[in-house]
């Protein structure tokens, strides 16, 4: 299964709600053109909610990390919501759970951007 | 419970995600068939699609020209994979560390990482050309019976 995105806009917020698998090729390049658009359309303020990810590889994580910065390059933020069990085991051992600002409810993601 | 008998297969594959994709479908089964638990499989599965794409991308550099192996061995002792690519090979001890905070924001760099994370045993061996990696997990040790 190949990843997919929908995307709404909640109070200025821009919230990417992701599905499916976030591996080298199909869903990493799905991810990063997503959030190269939502930049591209002025969004400064991303919402990444991963809840719905079933597996992400190193090419995925990779991808997050060049999401927050090309997020960050352009002025803007990126948090990212409910992270499955797994995906958060991969973000401690690779001690991006700190880099990231993560959220387990939407509401206080909404509020917590600046 | 675990199937104690010996248990084999190689696959001879191409450079493609297609291949990849194969080789976790395949680590899934024999991870099963060696008797790991739930929370386990899935990290063996991570750590031996983590070595298939690297021999596609980083040993055979997607080339249609060049194949990789990948072996799978079952035994009372646990499962051992071994990937081999035909790339230029590399030297593992050279690889930067991914937990390093100058490299903690770069965009790739922590399969083999996660690969040594995941697996008891990681080896490396030049094949002149290419790479062989073999990934090695052990069953748990038996209780004692008390």
């Amino acid at each position: 299964m190949s990843m997919k995105v929908a995307i709404r806009q909640v109070d200025g917020i821009t919230i990417l709600d992701l599905s499916g698998r976030i591996t080298l090729g199909e869903g990493s390049i799905t991810l990063r053109d997503s959030v190269r658009d939502v930049l591209a359309k002025g969004s400064k303020k991303i919402l990444l909610n991963l809840g719905q990810i079933t597996y992400i590889d190193s090419s995925g994580i990779g991808e997050l990390v060049s999401a927050f910065t090309s997020v960050k390059n352009s002025g803007g933020e990126l948090k990212l919501l409910n992270l499955t069990q797994k995906v958060h085991d991969l973000l401690q051992i690779t001690k991006l759970y700190t880099v990231f600002d993560v959220w387990d409810n939407e509401a206080s993601a909404i509020t917590a951007f600046g | 419970m675990p199937d104690s008998t010996t248990s084999r297969v190689s696959l001879t594959l191409g450079s493609s995600i297609e291949s990849v994709d194969t080789v976790e479908q395949t680590a899934e089964d024999f991870a099963q068939r060696a008797g790991f638990d739930a929370d386990t499989v899935p990290n063996i599965v991570m750590a031996v699609r983590e070595a298939a794409i690297n021999a596609i991308l980083h040993g055979n550099s997607y080339s249609p020209e060049k194949q990789f192996t990948a072996s799978f061995e079952t035994s009372s002792d646990g499962l051992t994979v071994r990937i081999c690519d035909q790339g230029a090979g590399f030297d593992s001890s050279r690889l930067p560390d991914p937990l390093a905070p100058q490299n903690l924001l770069r965009g790739s760099g922590r399969g083999i990482f996660l690969i040594r994370a995941f697996m008891d045993e990681v080896h490396f061996r030049q094949l002149h050309p290419g790479t062989e990696l073999t990934l090695i997990k052990h069953r748990a040790p038996a209780k004692p019976v008390a």
